[in-house]
């Protein structure tokens, strides 16, 4: 029950209320209310798409700019971790739609373990996010902090075929390196958003307050979980695949 | 698991989809599917197909997209307005990307 309910009924304790305790009273009922509440999550995400489409059309504009630096830079990402935590994203919405079905059935235990399950998966790719930072700072790719163009203007041994770029050039790279790190950055901020609303879910679901009738909750933290991995479907291809070739 | 009284029935939230709550197996399936198409994107990465990489690899994203969206969010037995919404959304980001990238090529129009 949420904090509304237990404002306006205190004394459910004793029950027998004319209505059941999560519905507030300024819906009609609890059709209505879900319903509303689906809307309101809906309109939620769709700002979160202009938001992350904006940084998306950044992308595309400056990848045509300045097309051999976005090659080059995109050249230094690992597929391979890229891949793996592509992988480790479509598991968690996979368990988080399984937890949603759980509270659907109202199986406490599952769904506290399908919830666990998701909370894990998020943390292993915030983990590998986070290897994968540590290798661009250690190869002085951080813009503004810690980067040098030089590595650039010379022939990388692990890419034969990408010709050196001019100084000025290489210098744009940090362009391409800047737009990664916002776009994987805020993508991150939601996935640590997403991971301590996970925590309080868990505790909640296994007091039972998610499998007494009254699942809105889960179901959209399950919207906005599946958004974020819609974030990542299409940020992998965009920053490690694409340039795999040119 | 005990029959639900009827006073349980009537205080339970109604999923969207309260005559269909979706099966573990579609979510399985589902589930397949993406972690297939992500083995096709990586392996096509690898494939050089010029000027086609990127059109592989933003379709192969966006049909992913549309499975999450229509199952995993529940769309696909969502109410009308619920669709509506969606639908609605995705329409004004295509027609704010387009008109961006419209204005960014015709710039320089004929300038090259």
């Amino acid at each position: 029950m949420d904090s509304q309910a237990i404002a306006t009924h205190p004394e459910q304790e004793q029950a027998e209320h004319e209505h059941s305790p999560y519905l507030r009273h300024h819906f009609a009922n609890l059709e209505q209310q879900k319903e509303t509440s689906t809307f309101g999550m809906w309109l939620f995400l769709l700002t979160e798409i202009m938001f992350f489409g904006g940084l998306f059309t950044a992308y595309l504009i400056y990848r045509n700019w300045y097309y051999p630096a976005f090659v080059a830079g995109s050249h230094q990402l690992s597929i391979g971790l890229g891949a793996f935590n592509t992988a480790v994203l479509i598991c968690s919405s996979f368990t988080m739609a399984m937890g949603v079905h759980a509270a659907e059935m109202r199986w406490r235990k599952p769904l506290v373990g399908w919830l666990l399950a998701t909370l894990f998966l998020g943390c292993v790719f915030l983990g590998v996010k986070a290897i994968e930072y540590h290798e661009k700072w250690e190869k002085h790719h951080v813009p503004g902090l810690n980067f040098s163009a030089e590595g650039f203007t010379k022939l990388d041994p692990h890419y034969p075929e990408d010709k050196p770029l001019p100084l000025d050039m290489a210098e744009k790279t940090q362009v391409y390196f800047s737009l990664y790190f916002a776009m994987t950055g805020m993508h991150a901020l939601h996935m640590v958003i997403g991971v301590s609303l996970l925590i309080i879910l868990v505790v909640r679901a296994w007091g039972g307050a998610y499998t007494q009738g009254h699942m809105t909750t889960v179901e959209n933290f399950g919207l906005y979980w599946h958004f974020v991995d819609i974030v990542w479907i299409f940020l992998f291809p965009l920053l490690y695949l694409i340039s795999r070739h040119q | 698991m005990s029959e639900l009284t009827q006073k349980e029935i009537l205080d339970t939230e109604p999923t969207h989809h309260a005559e269909h709550i979706v099966s573990p197996r579609v979510y399985g399936i589902i589930f397949g599917t993406l972690l297939l198409l992500t083995a096709t994107t990586v392996g096509a990465s690898y494939v050089d197909l010029y000027a086609f990489n990127v059109v592989v690899a933003l379709a192969i994203a966006c049909l992913k997209a549309v499975l999450v969206i229509l199952f995993f969010m529940h769309v696909k037995y969502s109410s009308r307005l619920t669709k509506l919404t969606v639908a609605a959304g995705f329409v004004t980001f295509f027609v704010l990307i387009t008109m961006a990238m419209t204005d960014y090529i015709s710039r320089a129009w004929g300038m090259w």
